[in-house]
């Protein structure tokens, strides 16, 4: 028999009996930056490729969950800081051997890009606003100049109307700018967690990709979701498919590298294989967060009628759990002890 | 200069006189601790191996925790001494996650805590507080630059090894075995 | 359920009043907390000391910050008990000082049978109420009926009192508990007890062997480190031990022997040194007698013999015995501390004095040194008077040879049960938790509830504070002067304990206490100071020192009188035995129709489903003072229990599953233990730190946490020559469902 056990008493909180440094926050904040980072992707992707008004609901409208999404995603952040009222020490300095500080700088920059590209798009998404709706009018005063009916509004500062023609005028090179942004944003949510070492689960090249193409179907699940049009969700059900198997075959492949490699990762592999992360990962994440929606979306496509959010909100919840249970099973594998 | 640190195992009883040193030379706060003993047995009754180690950071020459900090507060000083400067640390975690060791920790004010080597004793040409009170003397500290310090001495006619080595962090405490 | 007279209070029970002292804002009004030093700043200082956390006493200085605040506890350089190093206990004794759970003021109980409580009261109502009971107590049954338990530094201040006052019925756990038996029997075969810091050198021997000895885990500060000094130097550590103990794994020889059996073991080596001729020849011819008596008397003990018993191959046994020749006279049999275990104790050891004899170690290099200490004048004083009795005389028969005061006696003759003429009817207990320090706690208490009046002086609110009349919370050595530290040991030298800090709360000095009682009692003649500090500088300034330098210097060593550190090369010492010889066949023994040669004889075994409890030592606590300590808790806060793997499966049991035990007089323990499974325990005992399991809620980090191993101790066998507690023939099963039992208290 073998023992290895700490004999000091040592119980840092957070650390003993097993490192759970990270709660519910970071997985949140890396499905939410997926999500956002899926949506401006295939926002500033259709408009480089010019097919604004055929995908409309890409384009002009799924990207408003884009900031909502970053800034619930920067509140669970900072709630998960443990000395928040030194935040601002991350824009103190750039450090590109940390994928936090990527992280810091890409959201710094992709937040004003996406409230920008929202902005200039909602004109046309909302020709019409309500000033006697309770909290919307609110809203609507505190930005725009109020007038009657509500149509044709225009926004109550200049330098909103200045910099709304300025992006409007620039918007290839905007739509190049978030769609760069994005695919950092979307790498960036597994880099992060690959980038520790130590930690045997994560330590595998593949998270990176895994994520950004789970935060792309997250993305796209949320478009067809959105989207009015058939000839739109039809394209984004294919473009979901498409991830899915992409997604599938990272996993397949994560395991596989995992199995072929040292002890600690075969032992991180167990925790998916019997040990106590195979219902979530296997039941929520694998069959009901990507299989599942997936033959519902080619049954769908083949002419059986099921509706466009059963599958969406499989993927957007598998996401979610995918992202809970990597981050916690991680923070368990271990090279010592 | 390259501070390290030789423990002889083989001397080690696993008193924990190294963590208690610690926790009140340095005000460690209760319930917290920067080192502690790890004991591992092995075989089966009465063919057994039995090993202490005093552990604690490893203050590598390749630092995953200095890598990962967004804000630079972990940092290494003169000697390869890796510190964490509260007022720079946001309490992320990423260096704690980084680390393969656990020998990090988020102290009760929020940042990031964890042994110094005693950088404050160094500076008065004394051993670190572990080293000075361990009553085994199985702790050696110096410089590895220095061929003729305690700790290089033992570490080149002595049989060693580190901690997670596959990790891959190159640590500088080093097990006499 | 019968009515006892004396119920046990927890002292948590307290009136408001205690409780609102714990809080900041009390504790700010009445100025006792330390914080009044908060803010001034200023340079480190330190001030000297010697620990207190456990009897070896090292030397130390006490630090405190720019804040005058105490801050860390170092070794002293130049203590020979120390080597400039503490041990954990003594790095975390200022945990004690800090404990915000110590007795705070002096307190009274109060109230009818059954409903009891405490209520504080002054120091002045303290004393003449104490002075009031002695008087009427003394007076009814004389002075000698009021007993003394004692341990530790501030026990002596009380033992000066009593002595004053007429009773040398004082007794500590320290001698029938501990060593007594191990003190007899060095007694006897050398003329000399060990005393302590006994006189071991190991860091010159090339062989030692331990048995049952966990140097490493009891944290025996200097002779931790010589051992570690002697592994550098390659030593042969041979170790006999049922656990793969931390000294087992750095031995060259590992014994994992049956438990009770190490009697045979011993002869068996005697066995194979005398037959095979290994001794020291000339040593044994010169200095000892009985060579040929013991060589007859060992015949039958051969190492084929011991196999049968001990399980140690016969192979093992010549080997080891070899080893030992091999270095001698550099070799220690250690000789133990704690050696109270199976009720044949004074022989056991003597089987270790013999085997040392043979080897030629005592009074050689690497074996045992000749210790000497400073020769330190008493303060003047009156002299004591002569009590009618003492605790010999409760039992006369017993114990004949009891050096030093018995507290298992102290007990008989306080129990009810008691038939004898010399009946004890009041206690003072300083610095002793006897319901834990004392095995057979039942037995204990009914004592306790016999007694007209009980005083316990501690600075915890520890079990035995809950029986007691009056509780005096004494300060902490951080806080107190104390006698000036002379020990016997390589050189002569003294250490000097001083406070660090004014005493917290309402806390007091043990000096002080018994000098204000004796003020009251009329015995101010015994105690003819205004301060301690005057004593001490007396005393010093007799030897050529002074208080102002010792609190320069904290240590100070003197030269040996005369270069005999070990016995010279062809010296015939004379030894204080009765043959002035070293005895290996005891007269004296043989005189009190003991065995006057250790025998072999066989010890109960446990039942099926029975394991025996062995009990041992961790490096961070101390008996059971400690468990409360906040840096020694942070480092272990509850003990478990060690269980064979074989054993686990048998049971189903997992690691950290909480079980409760059951002994084999169906003892059950007040709270669970968690299981370590491991491979470190023999699969026919269990292991366990003592120390832990305590029952009083006031000791807010140690209550509830772990197991009393005490509680499992009912059968007590109980060593004839010496009066010491025998405590390792108890055996316990496993309980995996919480027991119908209330939790006393």
């Amino acid at each position: 028999m073998k023992e290895e056990l700490i004999v000091s008493g040592r119980m840092n909180l957070n650390i003993d009996p097993v490192l759970h440094i990270w709660h519910w926050q970071i997985p949140l904040y890396l499905f939410l930056g997926g999500l956002a980072a899926g949506v401006l992707f295939f926002a500033s992707l259709y408009s480089i490729r010019n097919e604004e008004e055929k995908y409309s609901t890409a384009v002009k409208i799924a990207p408003i969950l884009a900031p909502i999404a970053i800034i619930i995603g920067l509140i669970a952040l900072l709630l998960d800081l443990k000395h928040k009222l030194y935040f601002w020490q991350l824009y103190t300095t750039i450090r590109l051997s940390s994928p936090m500080s990527w992280g810091a700088w890409v959201l710094m920059a992709i937040t004003p890009l996406s409230f920008v590209w929202v902005g200039i798009h909602l004109k046309e998404v909302f020709p019409k606003i309500d000033f006697s709706q309770k909290f919307f009018g609110t809203l609507y005063k505190m930005f725009t100049k109020e007038q009657e009916g509500g149509v044709n509004w225009e926004w109550k500062f200049g330098w909103l109307t200045k910099l709304e023609k300025l992006a409007i005028e620039n918007k290839k090179m905007l739509a190049w700018a978030i769609l760069l942004a994005s695919v950092i944003l979307g790498v960036y949510t597994g880099i992060l967690l690959s980038a520790f070492n130590a930690r045997p689960l994560w330590n595998t090249a593949i998270l990176g990709p895994l994520f950004l193409v789970s935060g792309l179907s997250t993305g796209a699940a949320s478009i067809m979701w959105l989207s009015k049009s058939h000839e739109e969700q039809k394209l984004f059900s294919k473009i979901d498919i498409l991830l899915i198997v992409i997604e599938l075959f990272f996993i397949i492949h994560l395991f596989m590298g995992f199995m072929a490699g040292p002890q600690v990762q075969i032992e991180s592999a167990a925790l998916f294989w019997g040990g106590e992360f195979t219902l979530y990962f296997g039941l929520f994440v694998v069959i009901l967060g990507l299989i599942m929606p997936g033959i519902f979306e080619v049954m769908e496509l083949n002419g059986y009628h099921i509706h466009v959010a059963i599958p969406a909100l499989m993927i957007l919840v598998g996401g979610l759990i995918f992202r809970f249970v990597i981050v916690e099973a991680g923070q368990i594998t271990r090279y010592l002890y | 200069m390259r501070y390290a640190m030789a423990i002889d195992t083989l001397k080690c009883v696993g008193c924990s006189d190294c963590v208690v040193a610690c926790q009140t030379e340095n005000n460690v706060p209760h319930g917290y601790a920067r080192d502690w003993i790890t004991e591992t047995v092995d075989g089966v009754y009465p063919s057994l191996e039995l090993e202490f180690r005093s552990e604690r950071c490893n203050h590598c020459d390749n630092t995953p925790c200095v890598r990962t900090c967004p804000t630079g507060a972990s940092h290494i000083i003169e000697g390869g001494i890796v510190k964490v400067t509260p007022g720079k640390c946001i309490g992320c975690g990423a260096c704690i996650q980084s680390c393969p060791y656990d020998a990090r920790f988020s102290s009760p004010e929020g940042w990031v805590d964890k042994c110094t080597f005693c950088d404050h004793r160094i500076a008065n040409g004394q051993d670190p507080a572990c080293v000075e009170v361990c009553p085994t003397h199985c702790m050696y500290f110096g410089d590895l630059d220095d061929k003729n310090s305690n700790v290089s001495k033992v570490i080149a006619n002595r049989k060693w090894k580190v901690l997670a080595p596959e990790a891959g962090t190159d640590p500088q405490i080093f097990y006499l075995i | 359920m019968k009515t006892t007279r004396r119920d046990f209070i927890k002292i948590s029970s307290l009136g408001a009043g205690t409780i609102a002292l714990g809080t900041p804002a009390i504790k700010f009004l009445a100025g006792a907390d330390d914080s009044e030093n908060k803010g001034k700043s200023g340079a480190v200082t330190r001030t000297p000391n010697y620990c207190e956390v456990c009897f070896w006493n090292c030397a130390g200085w006490v630090y405190k910050n720019e804040e005058g605040k105490i801050w860390k506890i170092i070794g002293n350089e130049d203590d020979p008990h120390s080597y400039g190093r503490f041990c954990p206990r003594g790095t975390g004794g200022v945990g004690m000082y800090y404990d915000e759970d110590r007795l705070k003021t002096p307190l009274m109980r109060v109230g009818e049978p059954g409903n009891q409580t405490y209520k504080e009261i002054s120091w002045d109502e303290a004393f003449e109420h104490i002075a009031g009971k002695m008087k009427e107590i003394g007076g009814k049954y004389g002075n000698e009926s009021i007993a003394l338990f004692k341990h530790g530094s501030s026990g002596k201040h009380f033992g000066k009192l009593m002595s004053a006052f007429g009773s040398t019925n004082q007794a500590g756990p320290a001698y029938a508990q501990c060593k007594g038996p191990r003190e007899e029997a060095f007694a006897l075969t050398f003329g000399e007890p060990l005393h302590s810091p006994e006189p071991l050198d190991i860091r010159d021997t090339k062989c030692l062997v331990l048995i049952g000895s966990h140097l490493g885990e009891n944290m025996h500060n200097g002779q931790v480190q010589e051992m570690s000094e002697a592994i550098d130097k390659g030593v042969t550590v041979i170790t006999v031990d049922p656990r793969l103990s931390t000294a087992a794994s750095k031995s060259k020889f590992w014994l994992p022997i049956k438990p009770a059996t190490d009697t045979a073991l011993l002869l068996a080596w005697i066995n194979v040194i005398i037959n095979e001729e290994l001794y020291d020849k000339e040593y044994v011819d010169k200095l000892t007698i009985g060579l040929d008596k013991l060589k007859d008397h060992v015949q039958q003990y051969t190492p084929e013999w011991a196999y049968g018993i001990t399980t140690i191959e016969p192979s093992q046994i010549r080997a080891t015995a070899k080893a030992m020749a091999d270095a001698s006279p550099s070799v220690i049999v250690h000789p133990g501390r704690h050696a109270t275990w199976y009720g044949d104790d004074t022989q056991r050891i003597r089987a270790i004095a013999i085997l040392n004899a043979l080897l030629g170690s005592y009074g050689r290099r690497g074996g045992f040194y000749l210790p000497t200490k400073a020769k330190l004048p008493g303060f003047p004083s009156e002299k004591n008077p002569n009590p009618a009795w003492s605790w010999r005389d409760i039992e006369p028969e017993k114990y004949p040879f009891a050096s030093d005061g018995v507290t298992n006696l102290l007990v008989d003759g306080s129990h009810p049960d008691y038939k004898g003429k010399h009946s004890i009817k009041a206690w003072f207990v300083i610095g002793t938790n006897l319901p834990v320090s004392i095995p057979n706690t039942k037995r204990t208490v009914e004592a306790m509830d016999n007694q007209e009046f009980i005083v316990v002086i501690d600075t915890m609110p520890t079990e035995i504070t809950g029986y007691a009349d009056i509780v005096l919370p004494e300060c902490t050595y951080l806080e107190r002067y104390d006698d000036i530290r002379v020990s016997p040991h390589r050189e002569p030298n003294i250490a000097l304990r001083m406070p660090a800090a004014e005493p917290k709360y309402e806390s007091k000095p043990a000096w002080w206490m018994a000098k204000e009682l004796a003020k009251r009692l009329g015995l101010d003649a015994y105690f003819n100071f205004e301060n301690y500090s005057e004593v001490l500088d007396w005393q010093l300034k007799q030897i050529g020192s002074s208080l102002e330098e010792m609190k320069k210097i904290g240590v100070k060593k003197f030269e040996r009188e005369f270069d005999d550190l070990y016995f010279a090369p062809g010296e015939i010492p004379e030894f204080f035995t009765g043959s002035g010889k070293i005895e290996l066949y005891s007269s004296e023994l043989a005189a009190y129709g003991f065995d006057p040669m250790p025998v072999y004889k066989p010890l109960p075994e446990p039942e099926a489903g029975f394991y025996r409890l062995i009990y041992g030592r961790a490096p961070m606590h101390t008996f059971s003072r400690t468990a409360n300590n906040p840096n020694l808790t942070d480092l272990m806060k509850e003990n478990s229990v060690w269980i064979n793997p074989k054993v686990a499966k048998e049971w189903d049991l997992k690691n950290d599953q909480k079980i409760w035990l059951k002994n084999q007089d169906g003892a059950i323990s007040s709270f669970p233990i968690k299981v370590r499974v491991t491979e470190r325990i023999r699969w026919d005992s269990v292991y366990m730190v003592h120390g832990f399991g305590h029952k009083d809620k006031r000791l807010s980090r140690a209550f509830g946490h772990g197991l009393m191993d005490t509680e499992m101790i009912t059968n007590v066998l109980i060593d004839k020559e010496s009066g010491g507690t025998g405590m390792r023939s108890n055996f316990v099963t496993f309980l995996t469902e919480k027991p119908e039992k209330e939790v006393q208290s």
